[in-house]
């Protein structure tokens, strides 16, 4: 058993991260009031982004710093997109589900039509992406450091500073008091003097920034190659946001959960242990939790009370 | 003595209608002026305007003798104005301290100084007397220690105008007593205030100046002191009013309701209804008074069917009903006109005329084996329409969101009306309509007691409860504190009840 | 009136937009548009075609303006297509009746199999007021790996992993007369189930009770609560609809236009739904030619992309752009109150009477 659970850590890990920063990228969005399922096609936008840009440097530059590149061209794509989002359920008073989905149709459907057209096939690859190392001294700590510290990509640790630091804004700062107040009543916010529609879009820019990095992550951690999906990652972040209860450490939780279901229904087939289970349940596992999570939490849930509401500041 | 505030020929204009037309009002330092008009008359708006959510047409206001441009609520703020808004603006899940600084938060380094904030608080509510925890979370306080943590989110901002929209609406007689003696504590310490109100004893008790305005247009401001209640009713109203109800005394029958101590849940599932029991006859109006929240919402929706009941029994004509489908309640007779119209009484997106068969659009003539019958319903609604004066654009095809507020109350006690109910509860039925439409309101419901059938009336104004009730129950924390005949009492004896005092029990 | 003005104005943007994606990538727009109608419409066959690829949306557009009326989102219509078609293609495949029988049972198996993936969000919905766009996705997915392990473990195909054996010819929707009549193009009866599936619904939106019911509930579930209807029992019920005429979006599409079933796949109708039915404005009629110049779209870009060699999914691009301006409609009616006001003078604005000052 602990066999299993030291080989798939590292690879649930390197699952979870994508989905972790993706799922806060939805925390800020929505607890500023703005219901975000677009984050599909943010994922995909900022994959289809680091892809190319990294596609595009590889023959010109050495090193890790295009994949740096990448990732920060991935953040800035995902970003441009949001702001479609942001500008039809913020100006607009849109449908905010309806104006996601349409995010998610215009990613998967511009991306690869540009894909397309730049490579034939509709996918592009890349030649080498972000190379796991083991972090010196601390790998050697029994069983945590084989757990922890072993096979870890750098964005990993970029990755949890961004989740301590967006835990911290949150729940510290300022801006996080606001960001927090035009998501429960942003009547109560504007009353205050406060910039709803700013906070709003910050808040909608910010989630298009970190599912960008998604996006980018999967392509130059895992994935190695833009093939115009991100296989439904972006719901399950969703999924994750609620589950987490809107709160990073419970994101982090549930990523984490996601993480090691989908790694075991991954390799199930390869461990003697798992490959009784029909691999079918492992597969819906993920989504049937969620289901009965969302039930379980229906008679208490800690969502923004105005998430999805369009606020309109000349009304009262 | 001099003007803190001047508003001068203030005219302001919304798509279709002038809301302000060359209103004046100037409030001088350490007064508590008063601003009456009936609902709809343009006081919101006005503050509106003061407080810099809207821009005014025309008109000049200045503030301290200087003339300002207040182009949004920051700089009203900075100007030192301040308002306790009718519905509080408060974030429910945050701390008292979290509300208050919202906006103007002071820092150590990046990190919000929340124990700092607390500490001022706590001196600030000891300073005026307002006894507030800076640690309390909103959900869990009072609604009148909400409106002091409004109150106290201007004085951390160090206002010298308070404006006060409406603040008596939510809170008991004691608390309204507190009140006042909190807003003569601010005016000592050289505060000055303008109150909105449409409650002319709460002028009369508390203001020095009130300024009246009718249909938008400003009648005039006069010294309260000089002037009678009846006159200031008339410049509100424009005609004499008389606020005695015509009514014969009531003959009551049979019992028509009858509830043995019925007990509820209420939305944050405790028990918000303990063990109440009560009965309406044929031929009488039973008001149930007391103050917002206090089982009268629980009460109403266990009798039509809306809430679930934990226990107790409800008993219409002798028959029970405390757990059938409310189906089945409508048609069994009783009628309901709802406290909030717009979202439990009408499909706003509906024509007036589906919104005529709300409840019995699937019977015969309206619906023959499933299939609606367009010409029957057309016929039926226009009945209502014109029965009750309801006015709007299109008649009955026009879309029930476009008519005034009084016109779709009528519109949906003519509904109930016609289902000539054994049972009619009226909750809140003229809240927010002016006194043409609440007079008119009133004579129907008599009309309806006097046909022989009972009336249920919820209302959380005492003066209505008292005007048309019979015998009035009084409600104070889900429990019934007594019930009284309406001839035999007066607003002080009710008052107390509301409060909780039981005078049986004192004795 | 002003949702057909709207829509056109979103069809006009949208294409617009394309236009400019293919100037963008160098290409002619004039001769991409010329090409993309002549590869729709240029021949009898081609019509058929279109028609044939335009079915499954007509069906999948109205599962989702069905339970847009009451007021949910259903968002998971692909998921109940994939399980309309995959019981459609198990009946197919297992069972040797007559032809019509089979086509009823196997009909029947997809408004099932389409209405239970439904049914399920509905019942969390009105049970426990879980929200139906989270609930839907997930069905999405778990409907996504059934097919997958489903089609390979018990109806694999001859020759691929991947696919599921193909319905003998004489078990499809397809009908010889139909494909004579348009030159050998797929088109098949669903075409004809699609239509009567308009009439129907406009039938019961319109002109019942369950219609007004459904209505009411959309508008203002307190308020329909308050009046006695039964609002838990109605979310269901829209749920169930919208979820069989999904399932037969499934059977129009695997058993019709294709016979047999691919796995790894979410049939992308079941999101161009959303777009079928914002566009229709909710409507049954709005919904059908929304449908047909979406099949247009599609059917024309392989042609398209043959002779000038612009990528396919130009047509994707141009109705999820769409669907962005029907979702932001929100412009376009601001755009058309300035047109208006600027034309005829400000004397005969017929605003909203109950705007009011005073809240």
């Amino acid at each position: 058993m602990w066999t299993i659970i030291e080989q798939i850590f590292p690879y649930a890990i390197i699952f979870t991260i994508p989905l972790l920063i993706t799922a806060l990228g939805g925390l800020f969005s929505e607890r500023s009031g703005i219901v975000n399922i677009g984050l599909e096609g943010l994922m995909i936008s900022g994959a289809f982004a680091s892809a190319l840009t990294v596609n595009f440097l590889q023959d010109k530059m050495q090193g890790s710093t295009i994949l740096w590149i990448g990732l920060l061209v991935a953040a800035v794509v995902g970003i441009l997109f949001s702001l479609l989002h942001a500008f039809a359920s913020i100006n607009l008073s849109a449908d905010q589900v309806i104006s996601g989905t349409a995010i998610n149709m215009i990613a998967m459907a511009l991306t690869v039509f540009l894909a397309r057209n730049i490579t034939g096939s509709g996918n592009i690859r890349i030649t080498s992406g972000f190379t796991p190392f083991d972090v010196p001294i601390l790998s050697k700590i029994p069983i945590i450091g084989d757990l922890l510290f072993t096979k870890t990509y750098a964005t990993t640790w970029f990755i949890l500073l961004v989740l301590i630091i967006s835990a911290f804004i949150l729940n510290k700062t300022k801006f996080g008091l606001r960001l927090k107040s035009c998501g429960e009543f942003p009547q109560a916010a504007q009353a205050a003097g406060i910039n709803v529609v700013g906070i709003r879009y910050i808040g909608v820019m910010l989630s298009g920034a970190l599912s960008g990095l998604g996006g980018g992550i999967i392509i130059l951690t895992y994935a190695g190659e833009f093939t115009g999906s991100v296989s439904g990652l972006g719901f399950l972040a969703l999924a994750s946001l609620i589950f987490g209860q809107w709160r990073p450490l419970g994101i982090l939780g549930a990523t984490l959960f996601f993480g090691f279901a989908s790694t075991i229904a991954n390799v199930s087939q390869v461990i003697p242990e798992l490959a009784v289970i029909p691999p079918i349940i492992l597969k819906i596992f993920p989504y049937v939790v969620t289901l009965i999570a969302l039930v379980i939490f229906s008679k208490s849930s800690q969502a923004p009370k105005a998430a999805g509401e369009p606020f309109d500041p000349g009304k009262r | 003595m001099s003007y803190v505030v001047e508003m001068l020929n203030i005219r302001k204009e919304f798509p279709g209608i002038v809301a302000n037309d060359n209103i004046t009002l100037t409030l001088k330092k350490g007064e508590i002026h008063a601003l009456l008009g009936e609902n709809g008359a343009g006081k919101s708006t006005l503050m509106g305007v003061l407080f810099g959510m809207y821009q005014p047409e025309q008109g000049i206001i200045k503030i301290r003798e200087k003339e300002v441009k207040i182009t949004n609520p920051n700089v009203a703020n900075h100007l030192g104005i301040g308002m306790v808004h009718q519905h509080f603006k408060l974030v429910e899940n945050f701390t008292v301290t979290e509300n208050i600084i919202l906006g103007s938060e002071p820092l150590k380094g990046i990190v919000l100084d929340i124990d700092k904030a607390a500490k001022r608080i706590s001196e600030l509510s000891k300073h005026y007397g307002l006894n507030v925890d800076p640690h309390a979370k909103i959900e869990d306080i009072s609604v009148g220690m909400q409106q002091r943590v409004e109150i106290m989110k201007m004085l951390y901002r160090e206002a010298e105008v308070l404006i006060f929209d409406e603040p008596t609406a939510v809170l008991t007689p004691n608390e309204i007593e507190e009140l006042m003696k909190i807003m003569r504590n601010l005016i000592n310490e050289g505060k000055s205030i303008i109150i909105i109100t449409h409650k002319l004893k709460e002028i009369k008790a508390v203001a020095d100046r009130c300024t009246v305005i009718r249909r938008g247009k400003g009648i005039g401001t006069v010294n309260v002191k000089e002037t009678s209640e009846a006159s200031l009713a008339e410049m509100m109203v424009g005609r004499h009013v008389n606020f005695k109800v015509d009514k014969k005394a009531s003959t009551p029958g049979d019992v028509v309701l009858q509830i043995d101590s019925l007990s509820a849940k209420n939305n944050r599932k405790v028990m918000g209804l303990k063990n109440f029991s009560i009965e309406v006859r044929k031929g009488e109006i039973v008001g149930i008074a007391g103050v917002e929240g206090n089982g009268q919402s629980e009460l109403v929706e266990t009798i039509t069917g809306l809430r679930k009941v934990e226990s107790g029994k409800i008993l219409l004509n002798g028959k029970e009903v405390t757990h059938i489908p409310i189906r089945e309640r409508i048609e069994s007779g009783i009628g309901h006109i709802p406290e909030d119209r717009q979202k439990r009484g009408l499909v706003l997106d509906y024509t007036l005329e589906n919104n005529m068969v709300l409840e019995v659009y699937n019977k015969k003539p309206f619906a023959n084996y499933g299939l609606m019958n367009g010409a029957a319903i057309k016929n039926y609604a226009k009945k209502i329409l014109e029965n009750f004066d309801v006015r709007s654009g299109e008649g009955g095809v026009s879309i029930a969101r476009t008519l005034s507020g009084g016109n779709q109350q009528k519109a949906i006690i003519g509904r109930e009306m016609e289902l000539d109910p054994d049972l009619l509860i009226a909750v809140q039925p003229t809240r927010g309509l002016d006194v043409g439409s609440i007079e008119y309101i009133h004579k129907r419901l008599i009309e309806h007691r006097d046909k022989g059938k009972a009336v249920l009336l919820v209302s959380l104004e005492l003066d209505e409860i008292l005007q048309l009730s019979d015998r009035i129950a009084i409600v104070n924390n889900g429990e019934l504190i007594g019930t009284v005949n309406a001839s035999e009492t007066n607003e002080n004896e009710v008052g107390l009840m509301m409060a909780g005092v039981n005078k049986e029990r004192n004795i | 009136m002003r949702n057909t003005i709207v829509s056109l104005i979103s069809i006009v943007l949208g294409l617009i937009a394309g236009g400019l994606l293919m100037l963008f990538i160098g290409a002619s727009p004039i001769e991409g548009y010329t090409y993309l109608f002549q590869g729709a419409l240029k021949n009898i066959a081609r019509i058929g075609d279109t028609l044939a690829t335009a079915t499954p949306l007509i069906f999948t557009g109205l599962a989702v303006a069905f339970a847009f009326r009451t007021g949910l989102f259903n968002i998971g219509v692909s998921g109940q297509m994939l399980i309309g078609g995959l019981a459609a293609t198990a009946v197919g495949l297992s069972f040797d009746f007559s032809r019509p029988i089979l086509i009823l049972l196997m009909i029947l198996a997809g408004i099932i199999g389409g209405g239970l993936w439904a049914f399920i969000p509905g019942f969390l919905k009105a049970r426990f007021n879980v929200h139906e766009v989270v609930a839907t996705i997930m069905m999405n997915w778990i409907a996504y790996w059934t097919v997958y392990y489903i089609v390979p473990g018990y109806f694999k195909g001859e020759f691929l992993e991947t696919e599921s054996r193909k319905l003998a010819e004489g078990n499809t929707l397809r009908t010889p007369w139909l494909t004579e009549m348009f030159q050998g193009s797929y088109i098949n009866l669903g075409l004809f189930f699609a239509v009567i599936a308009v009439i129907i619904v406009a039938f019961i939106i319109n002109k019942t009770t369950l219609g007004f019911e459904l209505k009411a509930v959309g508008f203002n579930r307190h308020a329909a609560e308050y009046a006695g209807m039964k609002v838990n029992r109605n979310i269901i019920l829209s749920m169930l609809i919208s979820g069989a005429l999904a399932g037969l979006g499934g059977v129009a599409l695997y058993t019709g236009n294709a016979s047999s079933m691919q796995i790894g796949i979410l049939p992308s109708q079941g999101y161009d739904g959303i777009a079928v039915a914002l566009l229709g404005a909710n409507s049954p009629v709005g919904v059908f030619f929304a449908a047909l110049l979406f099949g247009i779209l599609y059917s024309g870009t392989g042609f398209m992309n043959a002779m000038i060699e612009i990528p396919p999914e130009l047509a994707n691009t141009i109705i999820a752009i769409i669907i962005y301006f029907a979702a932001t409609s929100v412009l376009i009616h601001r755009l058309l109150n300035k047109f208006r006001k600027t034309r005829s003078n400000a004397n005969d604005v017929n605003g909203p009477v109950g705007k009011k000052g005073e809240a």
